[in-house]
């Protein structure tokens, strides 16, 4: 899949502030159509936060976020940029989606149910129609037996399939994952990389990745993009990044971390 | 909606009300100086190692949780004498307040000795300390702090209770105003002063309450 | 639960049939009973109130309007802050003076159902803080508006963490229901004094009483606890994967 050109999401100037601790600093990004991107670096780099705030979960201090060219919390005024609307806001967030590191998912609904639950309240899809559409991404992922069953009865991989299948029942264009496979034991990662490597392949998405994934990041993403400190101190494709790093603090981060696998 | 205060009124039963305050307090004070000691017994009592003293106090305590105070007010006052017990109403009522708020205090205190780490008896049994001393000395003085917010709010609920009193016509603050109105008719001043009083004392001790909340989990680097 | 059960059942059942060989017993059973029954019914009432108004000022405290949020805040505040007693005669008394007479029950639906209702409304405030904050950020991920989030998602899983809480709230307004024996109103309370003052069998009157009451306590006790087992099975809790 070739990117395009016109941008499919852009930070502007975006900083984020807890108090006197500055997460984010004046980031400036952009990521293509279909681009898949692989966000690596130490905790409390601000890779999350990036993630969070374009998900709406967290608010933006300074700068703007836009999604496909239009500002996703904000709408122009004339001239002047203003704090975007409730219907503002989720006009343009319904085209993201978003994969939790603890899968999030609905308790006292099944499978089936946790992915039907916002195509009918959110997109008016009659009970019918989600329930073939969740049908169809439930056995994309892998669980087509487990429709009936609830997230206890579930392993954690089974859990993040599931998790998936949901973000993709809202039909977004981009897909956030939050160190989707953190959370998992080792042997039930591999199966959560294969759908994602799948859903690379086969649909036009673009996707951002907060991962520890290394190997899966150096031959599944298209551009690699190293945070610290809430900054980006490097990016480029993953061969650049994990074969010949330029910044000192990413040839630290990178020794340091594919020493351990 | 006829909304007449007669402010002439009011200045003129205040004094009165106030008077009958005095006892409402009275009763507060004494009623919980009782649930508080007596609540530790019950809470001793549901530890010891003797099953049936276990059981009993148990079921004695879910007994008197379980029912009004309203009723334990009349029993304490019209049944004691059957038994050769006369009280006064007072009494009765303070005893009554008192029993029953102890069975609230018991679990608060119960709560706060589970929180004291078993080591701490482990320690006592290796020094050879007795079960007595060990409770008075080390235990309680531990278990009791944590839960001293908790006391408080049963004492402002207890003095929320007084004017259960007047169903056995102790003259404190409901009674008072119950009489002053059958007298002069007018219903809204005294009730609703009452209800002012019971108000401004509840939304003070709710403040007290959080600040002590604030203070003693700062002094105890936040309990648990 | 089940020894301590035990003994309560076995001293009442006691206490019941030494009582039941007094002659007058039969006479004024039948009449507690009458008690008994209104009791019930202000206790289902007053409970279907508390729970209405509870659910009400607690989304108004944490999700309305300035306006609604004060309103809230008044009513929980006023309503904890004075006692049952208070407020059950403010209505009787008082009220009529606004125009709005109502009769005992009525007022003493309305009494003990907004005074449980405003500690309802703290109980499911916590409830609803205690569901884990990652289902609020799904919920926004799959861009669901608050109140779907709340209804579908939020409240469900809360409803099962109220229910021990609620339980206690019920038998607190079972045990209020005895102070509307002071405003005339023909329950238990009221019956037990009457029978009392009619009898003089003080004992026993009083006595049987208590244990009416600690029977229903214990009816509600074991409903709460059906409850909560059927919703948590709704909820496949406490399942390991």
């Amino acid at each position: 899949m070739k990117p395009s050109n016109s941008p499919m999401l852009r930070f502007e100037k975006v900083s984020k502030r807890y108090g006197s601790l500055t997460v984010l600093d004046s980031l400036d990004f952009e990521v293509a159509r279909n681009e898949k991107v692989a966000i690596i670096g130490p905790s409390g780099s601000g890779k999350t936060t990036l993630l969070r705030m374009l998900m709406t979960l967290e608010e933006i201090d300074d700068g703007v976020i836009y999604v496909e060219g239009e500002p996703l919390t904000h709408m122009s005024q004339g001239e002047r940029l203003v704090r975007a609307n409730r219907q503002h806001v989720s006009r343009v967030r319904a085209k993201i989606g978003m994969v939790f590191q603890h899968f999030n998912l609905f308790p006292h609904m099944s499978a089936v149910q946790n992915c039907i639950e916002a195509p009918v309240t959110v997109l008016g899809l009659s009970k019918d129609e989600a329930y073939a559409r969740a049908a169809d991404l439930l056995q994309m992922v892998g669980l087509g037996d487990k429709l009936d069953h609830y997230p206890s009865q579930l392993s954690g991989g089974q859990k993040q399939r599931v998790a998936i299948a949901r973000a993709l029942a809202m039909r977004p264009k981009i897909m956030l994952f939050d160190e989707v496979t953190s959370a998992l034991d080792p042997e039930l990662v591999g199966e959560v990389l294969k759908v994602i490597r799948q859903l690379g392949e086969d649909h036009d998405l673009t996707m951002l990745m907060v991962t520890h994934e290394m190997g899966f990041a150096k031959e599944f993403a298209d551009r690699v993009c190293f945070f610290d400190a809430g900054k980006m101190v490097e990016q480029g494709t993953p061969q650049q990044i994990f074969g010949d790093p330029q910044h000192e603090r990413s040839k630290q981060f990178l020794s340091a971390v594919l020493e351990t696998r | 909606m006829m909304l007449e205060w007669d402010w002439n009124y009011t200045w003129e039963i205040l004094p009165i009300l106030g008077e009958a305050s005095l006892v409402t307090i009275k009763a507060t004070l004494l009623g919980f100086l009782l649930a508080a000691a007596l609540g530790l017994v019950f809470a001793l009592l549901r530890m010891s190692r003797v099953r049936y003293v276990r059981w009993i106090a148990t079921a004695v305590i879910e007994f008197i949780r379980s029912t009004p105070l309203l009723i334990q007010i009349f029993f304490l006052y019209y049944v004691m004498p059957e038994f050769g017990l006369s009280l006064d109403a007072m009494t009765a009522g303070v005893i009554a307040l008192g029993v029953h708020y102890a069975c609230y205090c018991s679990e608060v205190y119960r709560a706060g000795l589970d929180n004291v780490p078993k080591g701490q008896w482990e320690a006592a049994i290796a020094l050879n300390l007795s079960p007595f001393v060990t409770l008075r000395d080390i235990i309680i003085p531990q278990a009791i702090p944590p839960v001293v917010p908790a006391l408080a709010n049963y004492l402002v609920a207890l003095f929320k209770e007084t004017p259960l009193l007047s169903a056995i016509a102790v003259l404190e603050l409901m009674q008072t105003a119950k009489i002053l109105a059958s007298e002069s008719f007018q219903y809204t001043e005294p009730i609703t002063l009452v209800g002012l009083y019971f108000l401004f004392f509840s939304l003070i001790s709710a403040a007290l309450s959080r600040q002590l909340e604030a203070w003693l989990s700062r002094r105890h680097g936040g309990t648990r | 639960m089940s020894p301590r059960f035990i003994i309560i059942v076995i001293l009442s059942f006691l206490v019941g049939i030494a009582l039941a060989t007094f002659a007058e017993f039969r006479v004024f059973f039948p009449e507690l009973l009458r008690g008994a029954w209104v009791t019930i019914q202000l206790t289902v009432c007053s409970a279907l109130l508390a729970v209405v108004v509870a659910l009400i000022a607690a989304v108004g405290k944490m999700y309305g309007p300035c306006w609604v949020r004060g309103l809230a805040v008044g009513y929980i505040e006023v309503f904890r802050g004075t006692s049952a007693l208070v407020q059950l005669f403010w209505l009787f008394f008082v009220l009529p003076y606004f125009g709005v007479t109502l009769e005992p029950f009525a007022v003493g639906v309305a009494a003990l159902g907004l005074n449980i209702g405003a500690y309802g409304a703290e109980v499911i405030r916590g409830a609803i803080k205690a569901v884990d904050k990652g289902q609020w950020e799904a919920a926004t991920a799959l861009n669901l508006s608050r109140m779907q989030t709340l209804r579908r998602i939020i409240l469900p899983q809360a409803f099962l963490l109220m229910i021990p809480p609620w339980g206690n709230l019920f038998i607190e307004l079972l045990k209020g229901t005895a102070l509307v024996s002071m405003i005339t109103l023909g329950d238990l309370a009221f019956k037990a004094q009457q029978l009392n003052q009619n009898t003089l069998r003080t004992v026993e009157i009083f006595s049987i009483v208590l244990i009416m009451y600690l029977c229903m306590a214990m009816v509600i006790s074991a409903l709460m606890r059906t409850l909560e087992q059927r919703a948590s099975k709704g909820l496949m809790r406490g399942r390991a994967n």
